[in-house]
């Protein structure tokens, strides 16, 4: 079922879509060093996907990926069952993939607000001239892209801290601005480079909280990176696995616990 | 006593003016420092540049003549035609963005992701190579600015002391004051300084563009994340900074007319970065008009007489050091600048 090109109903009741994203035989090289190791997989529509691994099997540079940031020597993507050119990355932004980043990527120095405002930049488009002049469609663009973040804000429960600069508030709610700066974007593919990082589990319950209510609400694609296997086996629909750069294991967060692969991978194999 | 009081703030006056000036310039820098992280060497020269243009524009001088007349033999100098002071300028402007265009596309580009000196000394090149283009395009002469601009009723930058302030302040407290001295020119540039900062700050704290400046200032990864080109955004910011150059180049070339000396402002800006810091836009304003009002009060003291009278000895010409001391006491002491960012490793 779950193998299919079509949409199946998941036990509570969500709908997932088609495949989103398709990722075919992608090999990422730096230098002499093999990041991703022909690499296939694809994320659905509408459903939670996360990629684990231990330390250094690549999982960021997956996302790098997706998001642009690098582009794989070999392999192709397909999005919404179209080839992607080699694009930069504001350009897949402005296709609708957002992200947030594993050390926090805020801009310190802006406000709460100013920083989840960056995330609306994809849909503002008034030219410099009518910005320079600001009354008429620069100011009304302003409001309507306003209202937007003021939902956001009150989704994640941040009304408190909007006008603080981010830089001076602490780490747990450093990472919900900045996933309100992606969400703000209102992306199809959100991708989330372990958004618990660090987090103590009050934190980690309210994060938990937060993507379940995005996907569920907007029904936005999630690809997560996360550490924490509880929580990756209790929100995802379905989990990659990698080592070493390459693909071991692909299924329900079910199949993948049981796979022998996953389990040597993660505690080790006796050589004997 | 009064007098000398009075005299004392004539020149602390004198010296916000010009600080204003010295302002003008670090701003340029200031722009290019916060969006990408580089210290502009080219930007004295770009306000060279920018008003030789300028003049030569105004003048319907023909780009290249010598190099024109040296190839063909011709004898050329002028179109003909001259062309009034406000069209100049927006031409001046377009060349400034073109200018700001082709940096990104030659130079910047390929080195994105380049350690910050890589830059730096990319932008020394940058200012050696405009030196020799501009002297190339519009000759080495000295150029005279003016900026007359007959359908708007303006005769040109106000030259001289404003007789208005002087009159009205003549005899004020003592009969042996006459007056404060105040240049027009100094005042013509304050105000169109301050507008420019307010201008400025105004834009990049409420429009969407200047929205992406900051964050490009912050963050290039997380700017590109959320759909801000990087290479648009320096563009407009080496137009800006273009832009405020061609101002600078503007206010100094009518003080000092337009030669090769205008691109050493650039080492009065550096001071002022100093004391303001390097990432402050208000900082660049204070820190000129810290170092303005300084140098000029330093120096009236130093060569008082009544300082000769109590001290047994009076110093002069102390405005060409005197900026780079409080420079070099700043740096021991707040390295970051009054308004600077306070640098923080975490560990």
């Amino acid at each position: 079922m779950k193998d299919s090109k079509d949409s199946y109903v998941t036990e509570d009741g969500r709908t997932i879509g088609p495949p989103m994203l398709e990722m075919k035989n992608i090999s990422l090289r730096f230098g002499g060093v093999t990041a991703i190791k022909d690499i296939t997989f694809d994320i659905r529509e509408g459903e939670i996907r996360a990629i684990i691994g231990p330390n250094g099997a690549g999982k960021s540079s997956m996302l790098n990926v997706i998001n642009g940031f690098y582009h794989p020597q070999e392999g192709e993507i397909f999005f919404h069952g179209e080839k992607r050119k080699p694009m930069k990355p504001y350009q897949i932004a402005h296709q609708g993939i957002a992200r947030t980043f594993q050390n926090i990527a805020l801009f310190k120095g802006m406000s709460t607000l100013d920083n989840i405002m960056t995330g609306r930049l994809t849909h503002m488009k008034t030219n410099l001239f009518w910005q320079a002049i600001w009354k008429g469609p620069a100011e009304r663009e302003e409001v309507e892209n306003r209202e937007v973040v003021e939902k956001v804000i009150d989704f994640l429960e941040i009304q408190a801290i909007r006008k603080t600069p981010v830089g001076a508030l602490p780490y747990g709610l450093q990472k919900r601005v900045e996933l309100g700066r992606a969400l703000a974007a209102q992306p199809k593919l959100l991708l989330l480079d372990e958004p618990m990082a660090g987090m103590n589990v009050e934190e980690k319950e309210d994060m938990s909280r937060f993507i379940l209510d995005v996907n569920d609400e907007f029904g936005t694609t999630i690809a997560l990176i996360e550490h924490d296997m509880g929580v990756v086996m209790d929100i995802s629909d379905r989990v990659v696995v990698m080592d070493y750069g390459a693909k071991i294991g692909d299924g329900t967060p079910d199949e993948v616990r049981n796979d022998q692969a996953v389990i040597d991978a993660y505690l080790g194999v006796a050589n004997d | 006593m009064l007098d000398q009081f009075l005299y004392g703030i004539e020149a602390a006056m004198n010296g916000l003016m010009t600080g204003i000036m010295y302002s003008l310039v670090a701003l340029g820098f200031v722009l290019i420092f916060k969006a990408s992280g580089v210290f502009n060497y080219a930007q004295g020269v770009m306000a060279l540049f920018g008003a030789m243009t300028l003049v030569s524009i105004q003048k319907g001088q023909i780009p290249f003549y010598h190099l024109i007349n040296a190839t063909f033999g011709t004898d050329i100098k002028y179109f003909g035609w001259e062309v009034p002071a406000l069209l100049a300028i927006l031409l001046t402007v377009c060349v400034m963005i073109l200018f700001a265009w082709l940096v990104e596309r030659l130079l910047l580009k390929f080195l994105i992701n380049q350690d910050p000196v890589i830059l730096f000394m990319a932008t020394i090149g940058l200012a050696y190579f405009m030196e020799g283009f501009g002297d190339l395009m519009w000759g080495s002469d000295l150029k005279v600015i003016d900026m007359a601009m007959p359908a708007l009723g303006i005769p040109g930058l106000p030259q001289g002391g404003s007789l208005f302030i002087e009159n009205a302040t003549s005899g004020l407290g003592t009969d042996r004051f006459f007056g404060f001295f105040i240049d027009k020119l100094d005042i013509t540039a304050a105000i169109i300084a301050t507008m420019l900062v307010v201008v400025l700050t105004v834009f990049s704290q409420y429009s969407k563009t200047g929205r992406a400046l900051r964050a490009v200032a912050d963050d290039h990864q997380a700017a590109m994340s959320v759909g801000i080109s990087l290479r648009t955004i320096w563009v407009i910011v080496w137009s800006i900074a273009g832009v405020v150059a061609l101002v600078a180049g503007i206010m100094w070339g009518a003080k000092s007319g337009v030669q090769f000396s205008l691109s050493l402002i650039t080492l009065k800006a550096l001071p002022v970065l100093m004391l303001g810091g390097f990432t402050s836009i208000p900082g660049a304003i204070i820190g000129g008009m810290i170092i303005g009002v300084g140098e000029k009060v330093f120096e009236f003291i130093v060569s008082s007489s009544w300082f000769g009278d109590a001290m047994g000895f009076t110093m002069n010409a102390t405005e060409n050091w005197f900026a780079y001391v409080l420079a070099l006491i700043f740096l021991v002491f707040r390295p970051q600048g009054l308004f600077g960012e306070k640098i923080i490793e975490r560990v």
